[in-house]
């Protein structure tokens, strides 16, 4: 551990640590709003796997997603330490909520921006753009620190690409989906 | 520069106030003799001069008070009212409005075009007055004869009660009674026991009660005004009974209500009056009836303000809302729990729950109504303008104004009508040149309609105009790729194709058309709003119609819950026709063919199981729902029906904004999530993906 600063400059943000397939990760406490068992869950059909579906928050439905899933790393299996991490980010300028399915939260973690290395350019077989850093938790340990703005947003993009077609077929009296396709080229 | 909140709430009250001017005049145009418009008119100016003067907004009461001059003048009977007149008073609205976006940050108000206004009203004042005897002619009653006391030295008691609003919008009483002040000789009686409590002005004046309530004008929407003539002079009786209720006042023994009942039972004393000849009956007569008039004329406005003036934040509605839609799921809850457990006990409260629940729920929903007639207001202005620019002579007619719909929906109405509106007088009404060689009136007529229809408003815009050309919409449609030249559609299909991206038939670009704004706009519009919008018809050479139709409101809906395996689906009830058996047999009868007959009829089916991947086996008897779409009947194929079910509306949230064939999601009684379903999205997912299978 690196010795107190002298400058007020490196200070310290708090993490919330979570384990995905044994594997260390980390987001910044101030984007969870709350973790939650797993409850039932409604599928929404015919979207992609890794949209787990919606959950009841106290008389509001929050789309989840499956983290594990979102990152290639293959779906979270239920247990009982599996949950559900609330995080707030903001879409079009408003908040709002999504839930994260991982395998379990550990705990909150104190790091200093010296403990935070870059993220190395190839070998984590992540999209680097999901990565803030990689957090050392102790000499050998390190956590991968997730930007989950940039994860969940990844999806509101990916969500209003596949939106254009759609709405814009579905406009086409009487036309096959031939030329649908063709007019949208 | 004027405070920045303060500002909000001018802008605001001006806003309103421009609306009011705005159909206050195209009212005035229809019937220039009523000189009741002409004062509200002249009010709307007045009030929009001395509160912009009052919080700063010096080049907007610098302009109104010229405009504010020549209406002074029509008010007077001086000038009479002439469409010149009111095309430049819309103008200055028009004006004033431009100079309130540009004060408070928005666009740029053009200084020529005020200038322009105001030397276009001066001309016309200066030339009414040439013409004043014809002028005076024409309307029957000059204004100053509805103002029994101007002229005349009188007394009155004037209380104001101002309400909190008052002091936000930085008013002060010493401003307001200075005004009252330069009238006459007035005492002050200020109620300083009260904070913010009110003031009671004696006042002398023979300017009239007009001038007073010119004064108190802009007051009256956020005080409690009374104005009482206490006694006109020469009238000296009435004097003494008065004097006594001031002296009251004044010691605080009564209050000012008290007071205002017992002078309302003095009314027999002009009876008296006549009795001991000291007046005729005729002049007491008139002069009560006149103060009736006027008090019942004041009556009726505070009434019809009672009526809309408490201004709530619509984010305030919205959490009432969502409470009282959580109140509903949970109600539901209860009596799943109540019904579960048979406790006898429990049965009589929880159903004052449910019928409770309910009513509360149809209140609040029933806050956020409002009556389409505020739309129909603006479009009048819109026809008026539009059909001058395009040379056409159009008439708009409305029926149903007082149709209500959730204010949500009203505000996101205002575009998709204006286009089609503005559509039907640019392609659909001919030059009045071509109307009279077919023999159809000079002027031709637009009328919009509103009428409740189950759980939907049906919104209607027709025009007597020349029609939809069927065939050369499906030329344009072939030339663009947007129909299939085999393919066989009827007329209507073809006449719906006008709200496909892509497709104008116009033939010469106006400023009008070249807007940039599609019919195509009007059906997303209208489809966000989960309503649907049709040509309903369409005759050559006499018109058009095309049919909105919105659900009542988005919030609350009553819903047909189904089942598939272990997901729940929620179909709106509107959209529900009936519900029959689906049996293996009948699928057998038909090899498979997705189809069955009901009532001689072969309905085409979807079975959602297959159609949303869900997996497990499908019982022998299945149910299907049948909705009608666009005319066509159309079967959803689900394991069974539950019920029906209080559906409070819930967004599937941004992730899921474009999932398929659903709408929705909402709460049910368990506290699982159920996925309200877009039954004419399935059916168009449905289809296209029939086709594609097929030509693969």
């Amino acid at each position: 551990m690196s010795v107190k600063n002298e400058t007020v400059q490196s200070q310290t943000t708090q993490y919330l640590t979570f384990m995905l397939r044994e594997e260390g990760f980390a987001i910044e406490i101030s984007k969870v709003r709350e973790v939650l068992d797993v409850t039932t869950m409604t599928r929404i059909p015919r979207m992609p796997e890794y949209l787990s579906g919606v959950i009841n928050l106290r008389g509001n439905v929050v789309p989840v997603m499956d983290l594990g899933q979102k990152l290639g790393m293959g779906s979270i299996e239920y247990t009982k330490n599996t949950c559900i991490m609330i995080v707030e980010l903001e879409v079009d300028a408003n908040l709002v909520e999504m839930g994260v399915l991982t395998d379990s939260v550990q705990m909150v973690l104190d790091l200093n921006p010296e403990d935070i290395e870059s993220v190395p350019k190839m070998g984590t077989n992540l999209n680097t753009e999901f990565i803030k850093g990689m957090g050392r938790q102790t000499e050998e340990k390190f956590l991968i620190i997730l930007d989950i703005d940039k994860v969940l947003a990844s999806e509101g993009e990916a969500a209003l690409r596949e939106m254009d077609s759609p709405a814009s077929a579905r406009a086409v009296v009487g036309a096959t989906p031939e030329e649908t396709v063709g007019a949208e080229a | 520069m004027a405070d920045t909140e303060y500002a909000e709430v001018f802008r605001e009250e001006a806003g309103e106030l421009l609306e009011e001017l705005e159909t206050s005049l195209l009212e005035l145009e229809k019937d220039p003799a009523d000189l009741k418009i002409v004062s509200r008119v002249f009010r709307a100016m007045h009030t929009i001069k001395g509160s912009g003067a009052m919080f700063g907004f010096d080049d907007i009461a610098g302009f109104t008070h010229h405009v504010e001059t020549a209406l002074d003048k029509v008010r007077d009977g001086t000038v009479p009212v002439s469409t010149e007149l009111i095309d430049l008073t819309l103008a200055s609205r028009d004006h004033i409005r431009a100079l309130l976006d540009a004060a408070t940050g928005g666009g740029e108000a053009d200084p020529a075009e005020g200038e322009r206004i105001i030397a276009g009203l001066q001309a016309l004042v200066g030339g009414g007055a040439r013409d004043r005897a014809q002028a005076i002619a024409a309307p029957e009653v000059p204004a100053k004869e509805k103002d029994p006391t101007e002229g005349r030295r009188s007394h009155y008691r004037i209380s104001i009660k101002p309400t909190p609003e008052f002091f936000v919008g930085g008013y002060t009483l010493e401003a307001l009674t200075g005004d009252l002040d330069t009238l006459g000789e007035s005492t002050v009686f200020m109620d300083a026991e009260h904070e913010g409590g009110g003031v009671l002005v004696l006042l002398t004046t023979d300017k009239g009660l007009n001038a007073i309530e010119d004064v108190l004008v802009f007051a009256e929407s956020s005080c409690q005004v009374a104005v009482t003539v206490l006694a006109v002079e020469g009238e000296e009786d009435l004097e003494e009974h008065k004097k006594l209720g001031q002296i009251l006042l004044e010691r605080g023994e009564i209050s000012a209500d008290d007071l205002t009942t017992v002078l309302a039972r003095q009314k027999p004393l002009g009876e008296l009056l006549v009795g001991e000849k000291l007046v005729s009956r005729t002049s007491v007569d008139a002069a009560l009836a006149e103060q009736r008039l006027v008090r019942e004329a004041k009556e009726k406005a505070t009434v019809a303000k009672g009526a809309e003036s408490i201004r709530v934040a619509s984010e305030k509605l919205d959490q009432l809302i969502n409470l009282v839609g959580e109140l509903v799921v949970t109600q539901a809850r209860l009596s799943q729990v109540a019904s579960h457990n048979k406790d006898a006990e429990l049965v009589e409260p929880v159903e004052e729950v449910e019928r409770l629940t309910a009513e509360l729920r149809d209140c609040v929903l029933n806050i956020r109504m409002l009556p389409i007639g505020t739309t129909f207001a603006k479009f009048k202005r819109l026809v008026r303008d539009l059909s001058a620019e395009l040379g056409k002579e159009v008439d708009m007619v409305t029926e149903g104004a007082e149709t209500e719909l959730d204010k949500n929906v009203i505000d996101q109405l205002g575009d998709p009508m204006v286009h089609l509106i503005r559509n039907s007088i640019d392609h659909g009404i001919e030059s009045p040149e071509e109307r009279e060689l077919a023999g159809k009136p000079r002027k031709g007529t637009i009328s919009l309609a509103a009428q409740h229809s189950g759980a939907n408003v049906v919104i209607t815009v027709t025009d007597d105009g020349k029609g939809l050309d069927a065939e050369r919409i499906r030329q344009k449609g072939l030339e663009k790729g947007l129909l299939r030249p085999d393919a066989e559609l009827s007329e209507q299909e073809i006449w719906n194709t006008i709200f496909t991206p892509g497709l104008s038939t116009a033939k010469t670009v106006t400023s009008v058309s070249g807007r940039g704004v599609g019919m195509d706009v009007v059906k997303s519009t209208v489809d966000a709003l989960k309503g649907s919008v049709s040509v309903t018809r369409s005759v050559k050479g006499q018109g058009t119609t095309i049919t909105i139709m919105l659900p009542l409101t988005l919030a609350i809906i009553d819903g047909l819950l189904v089942q598939v395996g272990e997901t729940h689906f929620v179909l709106p009830l509107s959209q529900v026709e009936e519900c029959v058996e689906l049996t293996q047999e009948d699928i057998t009868r038909f090899h498979e063919r997705r189809m069955l007959p009901v009532r001689d009829q072969l309905v085409p089916y979807v079975r959602l199981r297959d159609f949303f991947a869900i997996s497990g086996e499908r019982p022998a008897r299945e149910q299907m729902v049948i909705s009608r779409i666009n005319g066509d009947r159309f079967g959803l194929v689900l394991d069974g029906v539950v019920g029906e079910h209080q559906t409070v509306l819930k967004s599937l949230g941004w992730v899921y904004r474009n999932a398929t064939g659903l709408s929705g999601s909402t709460i049910l009684g368990n506290g699982h999530v159920a996925l309200i379903l877009d039954v004419a999205n399935v059916m168009q997912c449905a289809r296209r993906e029939e086709h594609a299978a097929l030509t693969n």
